[in-house]
């Protein structure tokens, strides 16, 4: 059933990474999937977040720099234990989601959207300033590679697999909770939190705890970006990135785990794809974003489905 | 306090308001089409953007400041026209997040195309009545200044007597109170909506040209400039045109005052905190009606 | 006020802007029975629902659950506590499937948090296998365990109103207040429907029903209570309120002559 359909799916693509990853020549395609894997950590928690707890948020970037950073920071200034700074980011992106998350998720539709930008700008401008702690706006550069007990990931090879070890955690987690009660509960909220409230679910809490959840997992993937590649900018995580976050989700497919996955990995290669055109670059992309979302605005996944569904039904006359 | 930190405090008040004024011009555009549609237009800062490069291109064509501006501003105006009919229309059934998608990924295309057309230099246009500044108890006062001010002004007030006590003010009005009712009694809502976004570029296009002379027209000037206007509508009071330029006003030299007073660097993040207190206290706004739209 | 009243409401009354929705309502529902909330329409008896259910706040008066004053807490907590409701323009979740409307009526009585869930512990998976046996019986109870695995929102009306009664009494309620349950259901349906509310309070659980179906009001209910315009009219065995002046008056307007 439906269960087992999904790990099915999630199964097969992440043996399809995994072959591909060991196949492909060169550092470039494993670096590009690298960072699919990493963003494919950051849109699973934002999918619940948005897809089945059914909240917007437009300043996901923010979580992401704030793990970013933290683990390079410390690791790098301080020389801290890489785990030790992977914690102390994601305590204090947790904290951060709490208390942005408190008053924020009481707010409804845009004004939450809306609340969420600024919090993601504000965090955005902060790294960029902060220049004595984190390199101010041309960046971090010289962070160590991830380690566990003396042992760094320092390879191409060796950054794939932990990359892709967390990715394949993650989404066994995600999948879990989605099914679980709380996926449940949160489904119920989205549908009509009204009913759901009625019949006792406390739909303030569960959504501050998707909330964290999910700037947790962002901050997990910042961490790894620290650790992966090496050099962090505050560019990469200011509002552009987190309205690219939230296209990932909505163009793959709100609540669906495979969306999450196809959207995130269609998002970070098509940038490359259109760095041919050079200028052009933001213009097509702008112009591709606008077309998806008008004309298959449940997401590529549903969209197509539902164009194959249109034409069978077509030709079986009607 | 010395007469010299009170000429300080007033400078950064001028600059402030002269900023705030600008911002309240552009949050106009976000609160009338968020009125209409209950959209938020993230390419709003866009059309300041084009009202700023076109208004330059036409003066450099040889056209003299004021048919340079009345045409940058009709040009950006038919461009929001077709945005509205382009990117809005074929989406109208969207949700809200497919649409913030939809006009941001709208900004990202006007901006892609400005950079082809005018690359990523600056370019300077000549202040309305030139460049002495003006000297007001101590503080100085640059004459564009008082030119935003007054436009705004009669811009603003042209604007509720045209929302008040026209025919299509009052159909816009009704359109976006009751779309229903409206349809019954014979409007034409969709022609509501598309006119809502060309009043909102006309705004915009005439909040670019205004500040022109002082910032200069970039290809990116858009994304702040929007970000902050709409800041400033949220903080006035979506519902409300003297709330929206009062909250434009209130950012402008709050940004202003903490810019000159803490620190400059943080100046962006000041309209983005107020935004965040506003919206966690006081989510209507400081004028705004507690009601919430039918949508 | 007798002291094994279930449900005690005093001097309870709200307003909405300039209008008194509800203005100075006081009555019991004992353990144990089906009472009847009747009125005409914008008597306000949804109001009242909504404000037992603790979507809206009383501007005054008490309103008390097992000896404890519920008025003013949250709707969830409300639930938490006993109570549970249907609604009268069916609140279904819509994109999820029959038994899994029913398996949400069980989250207040069950614990798996985030983390369990998202690591399978095995208590956490007994507690899920629980969770479906006993939602598959409530949709049995109610009479649609044929359409467990169908969504929601395909469901005929009727079917609708079943599953949402089978989702309100997953979450083991005391206290069962019913919506309208009976609109737009035929014949037949409302005969199952009464069965339905008998077998309810068999298994001691106490029903508080809107209605306007007349004859099935009567024929169910205990105890009748009759609002109009916010105020109590008259409250008594059905036998009495078909007789009472007042209620003939307000439903059939005064020229009615019996």
């Amino acid at each position: 059933m439906v269960r087992y359909q999904r790990w099915l799916q999630a199964g097969l693509f992440y043996l399809l990474v995994a072959i591909g990853g060991s196949l492909l020549p060169g550092t470039y395609y494993v670096t590009l999937l690298n960072l699919i894997g990493l963003h494919i950590i950051i849109v699973l928690g934002l999918n619940l977040l948005m897809g089945y707890a059914g909240q917007i948020s437009l300043g996901h970037a923010a979580f992401f720099g704030l793990g970013a950073y933290t683990s390079a920071i410390l690791t790098t200034t301080y020389r801290v234990d890489p785990i030790l700074s992977l914690v102390a980011g994601l305590l204090l992106s947790g904290l951060v989601a709490v208390i942005v998350g408190i008053p924020a998720l009481k707010l409804k539709g845009y004004y939450l959207a809306m609340a969420t930008l600024g919090f993601g700008i504000i965090v955005a401008i902060a790294l960029q300033q902060m220049d004595w702690l984190t390199g101010g706006p041309s960046g971090f550069m010289g962070i160590p590679p991830f380690g566990i007990l003396g042992w760094q990931f320092q390879t191409p090879a060796a950054k794939f697999f932990l990359v892709w070890a967390l990715v394949g955690l993650i989404l066994c987690l995600s999948l879990n909770i989605v099914d679980s009660r709380i996926g449940r509960a949160l489904r119920a909220i989205h549908d009509s939190e009204t009913a759901a409230l009625a019949m006792g679910v406390d739909a303030q809490r569960l959504k501050l705890q998707i909330f964290v959840v999910s700037a947790l997992y962002a901050a997990l993937a910042g961490s790894l970006l620290a650790h992966t590649v090496n050099f962090i900018a505050p560019s990469s995580f200011g509002f552009m990135f987190s309205i690219k976050l939230v296209t990932m989700v909505v163009v793959g497919g709100m609540a669906s785990i495979w969306g999450s996955l196809l959207g995130a990995a269609v998002l970070t290669v098509l940038p490359e794809l259109l760095a041919v055109f050079h200028d052009l670059e933001v213009v097509i992309f702008g112009l591709i974003l606008m077309v998806v979302m008008i004309f298959l605005p449940r997401g590529l996944v549903r969209g197509l489905l539902d164009l194959w569904e249109f034409r069978r039904r077509k030709q079986q006359g009607g | 306090m010395s007469l010299e930190k009170l000429a300080e405090l007033l400078q950064y008040v001028f600059s402030g308001l002269t900023n705030g004024a600008i911002y309240g011009l552009i949050g106009l555009g976000f609160s009338i089409i968020f009125n209409a549609t209950a959209i938020i237009n993230f390419a709003q800062g866009e059309f300041v953007m084009l009202g700023a490069l076109m208004v330059i291109a036409l003066h450099s064509l040889g056209f003299s400041l004021p048919v340079a501006f009345a045409a940058a501003v009709v040009a950006v105006t038919v461009m929001g026209l077709v945005f509205e009919r382009l990117a809005i229309r074929p989406a109208r059934e969207a949700t809200p997040i497919s649409l913030i998608i939809i006009t941001v990924g709208g900004g990202v295309l006007i901006k892609g195309l400005a950079m082809l057309i005018w690359g990523k230099d600056a370019y300077t246009l000549p202040p309305f009545s030139g460049q002495e500044p003006l000297v007001l108890a101590g503080a100085t006062l640059l004459p564009q200044s008082l030119w935003i001010m007054a436009l705004t002004i009669i811009l603003v007030v042209g604007l509720e007597a045209f929302l008040h006590f026209t025919i299509l003010g009052k159909a816009m009005r009704a359109a976006s109170y009751n779309p229903v009712a409206a349809r019954l009694v014979g409007i034409r809502v969709s022609q509501m909506v598309q006119f809502s976004f060309g009043l909102s570029a006309a705004l915009g296009a005439a909040a670019g040209v205004l500040i022109a002379p002082i910032t200069m027209g970039v290809y990116d000037m858009g994304t702040m400039l929007g970000l902050k206007g709409f800041c400033a509508a949220v903080i006035g009071g979506l519902g409300s045109i003297f709330g929206v330029v009062l909250g434009g006003l209130l950012l402008g030299v709050a940004e202003a005052l903490a810019s000159g007073l803490i620190s400059s660097g943080y100046r962006d993040a000041v309209a983005f905190l107020i935004l965040l207190l506003v919206l966690f206290f006081r989510p209507q706004g400081l004028i705004g009606r507690r009601a919430s739209r039918s949508s | 006020m007798s002291a094994s009243a279930m449900l005690s409401l005093q001097d309870v009354g709200i307003s909405f802007g300039g209008l008194q929705a509800v203005k100075k309502v006081s009555f019991q529902v004992q353990a144990g029975q089906i009472k009847a909330l009747i009125g005409p329409n914008g008597a306000g008896k949804t109001t009242l629902f909504n404000l037992i259910t603790g979507m809206l706040r009383p501007d005054h008066g008490l309103i008390s659950f097992l000896d404890q004053p519920i008025q003013g807490l949250p709707p969830f907590q409300i639930a938490a506590r006993g109570i549970s409701r249907t609604f009268q323009i069916v609140q279904l979740f819509g994109h999820m499937t029959v038994l899994e409307n029913v398996m949400v009526g069980r989250h207040l009585r069950t614990r798996a948090g985030l983390l369990a869930a998202a690591l399978r512990l095995p208590w956490s998976r007994r507690e899920e296998a629980a969770i479906r046996a006993q939602s598959l019986e409530w949709l049995a109870f109610v009479g649609l365990p044929a359409r467990a695995d169908d969504y929601a929102a395909n469901l005929p009306l009727g079917h609708q109103r079943l599953l949402e009664i089978a989702r309100a009494l997953a979450t083991e309620p005391k206290l069962l207040l019913l919506d309208e349950p009976a609109a737009g259901l035929d014949m037949t349906e409302t005969e199952r429907l009464k069965d339905l509310i008998f077998a309810i309070r068999e298994k001691g659980i106490s029903v508080l029903l809107v209605e306007h179906d007349m004859s099935l009001t009567m024929e169910v209910a205990d105890d009748i209570v009759v609002l109009d315009h916010g105020d109590l009219l008259a409250e008594g065995p059905p036998r009495d309120i078909q007789r009472h002046p007042a209620v003939i008056a307000a439903y059939l307007g005064r020229d009615w002559e019996r």
